[in-house]
């Protein structure tokens, strides 16, 4: 602003950046950085190990085989930075193509109308979540094992236990997951857009300050029950979203689809991407990240004829070594404090 | 029956205002006011409500009885951001502060300049540097986040946020708690400069009767729900005002024992 340059006086040391935030805002990157170092070491490992690892073959099926991982690591990280958790993302991304695949066979509905309706019923198992957590003062932890269970129920249920098969190719299933690279380039513009929100508008700064300061940033007057609410919204309905490109890319609506390991390991790749499970702290990129190491890490198993149960070992000793860092850059910041 | 408008330098009037949690009954029927450009002290044992009375009047808590009249007009508030639209702005004793954010994102909390639908962030630490400058308020940097500021500079953001967006009142709970006597005196020092220079009326619960003097016109004790004592602080001591609590201390112990 005019006028700006006039006032400012030298010496009061609000022009320099402070060694001390320097530091801090380095080991933020860091945990980033060291992430993608991981990341780029362990491709490094694999591809020496065996050659076919960076083939364009294992390339693209390590891209198809990331992509719910990463858009719901992605939508979990902002879900956890205000300070909550959504245990039944993983149903709602069996519940949402389920909801579409009806809408379409038996109500007929054209399926870009049977998408949004299957998009709908995700978004509305948000709702309900946030609404339970935020007013009745449940848990998000309980609220979202019950939902679990519940659409878990409901996935069997609405589809008798069978998979069924999905509408036949057109456009719209092209764009929705069934082109080779669709899937991907979905995945990475909702990494892009999502990121942006996060640290670029006032959605994402309350949502830091949501779980950063719940009382506090309720006395400057923000929504925090929006902000929650929304956020389960979002979560419930990218989940929701990429279980339909996924059940597009195989051709099959799976109601098993969503059992516990798609959301363990999507917390996980969170975590292990710097997100703090009590909120406050995290990036989309780190999440990105991290649910890009599990991939790798699977896929580069595999291809050596390494066991599930050494990957689970494996995966296991990389999430304690994260929330060790993370207990210990909190230490960091709080001997900052004077 | 008292009308709000009959007197014209009046900034906030309380009346009988009453606030229950359950069937505990907190505020008990308030009557309170505070003139234009006047500092208020407000006191009182611990969990006497002196939070909650604050609270009422920002719009966090909605009153169970009673009203409230700001420059004579009665105003029915139903939130934080509408109080602060009626440029009543308040400091809480936690600060509501978020650790995580930087010195420029908190003071901008709630009030973020945007372009479109971005945070305008440029703007928003021109106009912290220079206001933060313009307040003497000292800090190493504004990116740095807020949880590596001491106690002080935590307290001086937070007045200076809540004066920020041309506040008519100010209310601040607490404001020199847990608080060493340097930056103690620098808090005291800001908020004496914001009453000579922008005459912002003010109510300030306090701890320490001594800093009441410093800075307060006027003096209310909260007890039993309802304001028992209101004086000048040119009429009072430092003594009149620790006794007064301290009888009331007395007075429990004896009935507790008896």
């Amino acid at each position: 602003m005019s006028g700006t340059t006039a006032r400012e006086t030298p010496g009061t040391g609000t022009q320099e950046r402070g060694l001390g935030g320097r530091l801090l805002d380095s080991l933020v990157r860091v945990r980033e950085v060291s992430v993608f170092i991981v990341l780029v070491g362990l491709a490094l490992y694999f591809q020496a190990a065996n050659s076919a690892f960076l083939s364009e073959q294992n390339i693209l099926s390590l891209a198809r085989f990331a992509v719910p991982y990463v858009v719901i690591a992605a939508a979990l990280c902002m879900l956890l930075i205000c300070g909550e958790i959504d245990l039944s993302v993983g149903q709602s991304f069996a519940f949402a193509p389920i909801v579409m695949y009806l809408a379409y066979d038996r109500l007929f509905l054209y399926l870009p109308l049977a998408v949004l309706v299957g998009l709908l019923a995700v978004a509305l198992v948000g709702l309900v979540n946030g609404l339970i957590t935020v007013y009745l003062g449940v848990s998000s932890l309980i609220t979202t094992l019950g939902m679990f269970f519940l659409l878990a129920g409901l996935n069997v249920t609405l589809t008798g236990g069978f998979p069924a098969t999905t509408p036949d190719t057109n456009y719209v299933t092209q764009i929705l997951g069934e082109y080779a690279w669709s899937g991907t380039i979905w995945a990475l513009v909702i990494v892009a857009v999502l990121q942006l929100v996060l640290s670029r508008t006032r959605w994402g700064l309350h949502t830091y300050a949501t779980g950063g300061n719940p009382l506090g940033s309720r006395e400057a007057g923000v929504s925090i029950a929006r902000i929650k609410i929304g956020n389960f919204m979002l979560c419930g309905v990218l989940g929701g979203f990429v279980g339909i490109i996924e059940s597009f890319r195989i051709s099959s609506i799976d109601p098993l689809a969503g059992g516990p390991d798609i959301v363990l390991l999507c917390i996980a790749a969170a975590v292990i991407g710097g997100t703090a499970l009590l909120g406050g702290v995290g990036t989309v990129t780190g999440a990105f990240l991290g649910a890009l190491v599990l991939t790798i890490l699977r896929n580069g198993f595999t291809l050596q004829g390494i066991s599930a149960y050494t990957y689970n070992i494996i995966l296991g000793v990389a999430i304690l070594i994260a929330m060790i860092l993370n207990v210990y850059v909190a230490r960091l910041r709080g001997a900052g404090r004077t | 029956m008292e009308n709000g408008n009959t007197n014209g330098s009046e900034f906030l009037r309380v009346e009988g205002v009453v606030k229950n949690f359950g069937a505990i009954s907190v505020l008990k029927g308030v009557d309170m006011y505070v003139k234009k450009g006047e500092v208020l002290g407000l006191i009182g044992d611990n969990g006497a409500g002196k939070s909650t009375l604050l609270k009422t009047i920002t719009g966090f808590h909605r009153p169970d009885g009673g009203r409230i009249l700001i420059e004579g007009d009665e105003v029915n508030l139903r939130s934080v951001s509408q109080a602060r639209s009626l440029g009543i702005e308040t400091v809480y004793q936690d600060l509501a502060l978020v650790n995580e954010l930087s010195v420029f994102h908190n003071m901008f909390l709630n009030s973020e300049m945007t372009v479109g639908p971005f945070l305008n962030n440029r703007k928003m630490k021109e106009h912290t540097q220079r206001y933060l400058q313009d307040m003497g308020v000292r800090i190493p940097s504004i990116d740095t986040e807020v949880a590596r500021l001491s106690g002080g500079q935590r307290q001086a953001i937070a007045v200076a946020r809540a004066v920020y967006s041309d506040a008519k009142m100010l209310l601040l709970d607490e404001p020199l708690a847990a608080m060493g006597a340097k930056e103690g005196a620098l808090i005291l020092d800001l908020i004496q400069r914001l009453k000579d220079e922008r005459g912002i009326p003010m109510i300030l619960i306090v701890h320490n009767y001594a800093q009441v003097f410093d800075v307060c016109d006027r003096v209310n004790l909260l007890r039993n729900g309802r304001i028992e004592y209101d004086k000048p602080v040119a009429e009072t001591s430092v003594e009149e005002l620790t006794e007064l609590v301290v009888s009331e201390y007395r007075k429990a112990r004896e009935t507790g024992s008896g």
